[in-house]
């Protein structure tokens, strides 16, 4: 029951926090210098007064902006996202086209950091002054100074371009589309390489990092001690008694950083044109295309709310002793 | 080897035009997958509409217009077979060909011309194109005459590449907006040598052949493909990998020295005549102290052209001295050029009441510039700095972080000098007027008179210029403009964009006409298919 009511008030406040962020990035956008038709006349290579004018008429730009504001909250509501300045498409179209391709990346990512980052801060872990530590360490040191955009363009150039293993941008081979399910998986696969490895990169650090230090602390315990002298094999001890105590800021961790993983993943979607949501709205930015840039927003910050609840959950299942929402 | 073949190919083109050749196109061998690589994404592909390169290069596609320009500005039979302008020049007559057909099997009538010209005339951003159009008269299904209610000189270009796209009636004439008419984006029904199959916003729009195409066995292309990449050097390594085959419109001239040595890659540099893109320092003439020419004048004897072709383009540019662009039949040279000359800068100056102060300082202007096109814009923007210090000109260079905070800046007039790129779009009636006339001075219009310039000299020069039918004079009248203008300076013209298509050697016909890419691709073919 306790359980239940806890993730109720998640969902209220989550809610909260959905409203507030729509009127926040509603008025940041308003605030930015320029509008949609400034960016269409542009497309178009100029454009009369009158023409102006009947574009922002035609998309509500002339009303006050409480006003405009007030029209999109109640759309949003009834669950109309709107239509997109630029594509004159639903913005939920939108959305939906590109979801996918970025859960896939940023999925893909995380798991393979938190994966073989674990990994490796285990194996740095059992050994602290050894080579492999210390090739960890600085591994992990690069893997998080580089920013993500150098890390894109430079395997891209290694692997695209020198040593041509990987295709160069998007997310499938657009002149053969269609080859049937088992082709395009691979397909899929083979473009989604690059972009997984730069953008695992740097959380890859962090995690190796973070495993190595949470596996330090545990294995100096009594408990480990007491394993030990059981007589229970080194395997045991470590992969079972240790890490499942060691993981827990891991996850605390993977959870926080799944909104973080986001905002990488718009870089790495531009440098290497993967269709996803992260290239969607820097393009909407540029575009001042305010109801696709809105809708966006509004669908990660649902995402990372029900990533955060699901991120507390999973406490639950590691370590028994951690009640959800318990109170006091 | 390049510049060789390219000087042969325009022997070849000029002996056809000569012999009477519609086209230097060589017969080509149909089939294949051609992947076109591209920076910009289209908002949807009625160029009805809609301008801009974006929309035009799949719109020239789907849609087809009544005629087509060849490499030499001529006009050529497009979907008109004939056509015939009335001595008076108010009215031309077009004579259709006969089974051409919609992508949905409806045939074309001169109903829908009428109908294409109508939206046009109400939609397209280029109001001079059919401002004067008085009515579209159909007398039978195969003939359309349109009547002008005075002489419109640009009218036949204005009917080519995606001035005048042939829309269905039964479509778009619905009673909606057809600005936001939902078919413009989806399930076009065009007129053209490709259908629309798919577009995946800002990702790719699948084109396929029209077996139907009233060109017969025409396009050779079974599909053409225009995939989007935003990024600059993967649009790069895209064509050298091969995974596209055809990148127009590639602007930077580290990209262009690479792509020259390329082995599998060829450079073109025509097909970007009509386009006519100039890149410019404007002045903002009502501000002080730039509201006086002499100070204008200094500033444009303080820039170095060769410095910016030479060192900032690394040579791939050219000079441009006038409003109107070098590969205009309009264009002249024998204008004021403002050769450098440091010292005569000074003097101007002095003469103008900026004495300097003991730091050398006369005044200060800020200099603005469009992001994103660096090597365009911001290069020279940074080069003005040092470059007008020598003159005692304090300049700051006025970053902004997108399209849309620029183009306010300067559509409202809040701006000293700005740089900028203006396409002449064809004809100057199209693209050139609306820069420099009295009447076109429209704050918040971005491209309109953004400068303020009014002289009632140009103004009425531009009026006869737009009404002349006979080219010689109107030529007269353009130079008489060119001389003119350049001595007011509202604009210091710098160079021609360094446009270039490249394309896979295996590819024939690349389109190399006034109009390039944004022209039927219909005969476009793979020599030898890739694997």
């Amino acid at each position: 029951m306790q359980t239940l009511s806890g993730v109720g008030q998640r969902v209220v406040w989550g809610l909260i926090l959905l409203l507030a962020v729509i009127v926040l990035n509603f008025s940041l956008i308003h605030m930015a210098p320029g509008d949609p038709a400034e960016v269409i006349a542009g497309e178009m290579g100029g454009a009369t007064e009158e023409m102006m004018a009947s574009i922002r008429a035609t998309y509500g730009l002339d009303r006050p902006f409480h006003e405009q504001l007030l029209v999109y909250l109640g759309r949003v509501v009834q669950g109309d996202l709107g239509h997109s300045f630029f594509f004159d498409r639903p913005v939920t179209e939108l959305i939906v086209g590109r979801i996918m391709p970025t859960i896939i990346l940023v999925v893909t990512s995380l798991l393979l950091a938190v994966l073989v980052g674990t990994f490796l801060g285990v194996i740095a872990a059992r050994n602290p002054n050894g080579l492999l530590s210390h090739i960890v360490t600085v591994l992990a040191l690069f893997g998080y100074a580089a920013p993500v955009f150098w890390t894109g363009i430079m395997l891209l150039i290694l692997f695209a371009s020198w040593i041509p293993l990987f295709p160069v941008s998007g997310m499938y081979d657009v002149s053969s589309l269609g080859q049937g399910g088992w082709a395009n998986f691979l397909d899929v696969l083979h473009h989604l390489v690059l972009p997984v490895v730069t953008l695992s990169t740097i959380y890859l650090a962090i995690y190796s990092r973070l495993a190595r230090a949470s596996m330090l602390d545990v294995l100096g315990s009594d408990y480990i001690r007491t394993a030990r002298a059981k007589g229970l094999s080194e395997f045991l001890v470590v992969y079972k008694h240790a890490l499942r105590n060691a993981v827990l800021p891991i996850v605390t961790f993977a959870g926080l950083q799944f909104s973080q993983l986001f905002s990488g993943a718009v870089l790495v979607e531009t440098v290497f044109n993967w269709p996803g949501l992260g290239s969607l709205a820097f393009d909407s930015i540029l575009r001042r295309d305010s109801p696709t840039l809105l809708g966006i927003l509004f669908f990660s910050a649902l995402i990372v709310i029900v990533a955060n609840i699901l991120t507390d959950l999973s406490y639950r299942l590691i370590d028994p002793r951690i009640k959800t929402g318990a109170q006091g | 080897m390049k510049t060789i073949n390219t000087a042969l190919l325009g022997a070849f083109t000029f002996l056809c035009v000569a012999t009477g050749v519609a086209s230097a196109a060589e017969p080509g061998k149909p089939g294949g997958t051609m992947v076109i690589i591209s920076s910009q994404v289209p908002r949807h592909f009625n160029p009805a509409v809609q301008s801009g390169t974006a929309t035009a290069i799949p719109g020239t596609q789907i849609f087809a217009t009544p005629l087509r320009f060849d490499t030499d500005w001529q006009p050529q039979p497009y979907l008109a077979k004939s056509w015939s302008v009335a001595d008076d020049g108010l009215s031309i007559t077009l004579d259709l060909v006969e089974d051409a057909r919609f992508h949905d099997g409806k045939p074309i009538t001169s109903d829908d011309v009428a109908f294409s010209v109508e939206t046009v005339k109400a939609n397209h951003p280029f109001k001079s194109m059919y401002g004067s159009i008085d009515r579209v008269e159909t007398p039978d299904p195969q003939t359309a005459v349109l009547h002008f209610t005075q002489p419109h000189p640009a009218a036949l270009l204005a009917m080519s590449s995606a001035l005048l796209p042939i829309i269905p009636k039964h479509i778009y004439g619905d009673g909606q907006d057809p600005k936001s008419h939902p078919r413009n984006g989806q399930d076009v029904v065009g007129s053209g040598a490709f259908k629309l199959v798919e577009y995946k916003q800002g990702e790719y729009v699948i084109l396929e052949r029209n077996d139907d195409y009233f060109i017969k066995d025409r396009p050779y292309l079974d599909r053409i493909i225009i995939k989007i990449i935003k990024d600059a050097s993967s649009r790069v390594i895209a064509m050298e990998q091969g995974e596209g085959h055809m990148y127009p419109f590639v602007i930077d001239s580290r990209d262009i020295i690479r792509f020259e040595k390329a082995k599998n890659l060829v450079v073109e540099e025509n097909g970007y005549a009509a386009v006519g893109a100039i890149t410019w320092l404007a002045f903002n003439t009502k501000k002080p102290p730039l509201d006086d020419v002499r100070v204008r004048q200094a500033i444009a004897y303080a820039v170095d052209r060769n410095f910016i072709i030479n060192a900032l383009h690394r040579g791939m540019s050219k000079p441009a001295t006038g409003p109107i662009a070098p590969g205009s039949p309009f264009y002249t040279d024998e204008v004021a050029r403002y050769d450098v000359d440091l010292d005569k800068a000074k003097a101007l100056l002095d003469e103008a009441g900026h004495p300097a102060n003991s730091d050398g300082v006369r005044f200060t202007l800020e200099v603005d510039h469009i992001p994103a096109v660096p090597e365009q814009q911001k290069a020279i923007a940074e080069y003005l700095k040092p470059q007008l210090k020598k003159v005692g000109i304090d300049v700051q260079v006025r970053n902004s972080p997108d399209f849309p905070t620029w183009a306010k800046r300067v559509s409202s007039h809040e701006f000293d000098m700005t740089m900028d790129i203006v396409f002449n779009w064809g004809d100057p009636v199209i693209g050139v007027h609306r820069t420099y006339l009295t009447s076109n001075i429209r704050k918040g219009v971005i491209w309109s008179n953004t400068q303020s310039y009014s002289n009632p000299d140009i103004d009425a020069l531009l009026e006869k210029a737009g009404l002349e039918s006979d080219l010689e004079t109107r030529r007269a009248h353009y130079v008489a403009f060119q001389k003119k203008v350049a001595e007011d300076l509202p604009i210091y013209w710098l160079n021609t964009l360094p446009y270039r298509t490249v394309y896979s050697q295996d590819i024939g016909n690349a389109p190399t006409t006034i109009w390039g890419a944004m022209s039927p691709l219909d005969e476009v073919y793979w020599k030898k298919q890739p694997n």
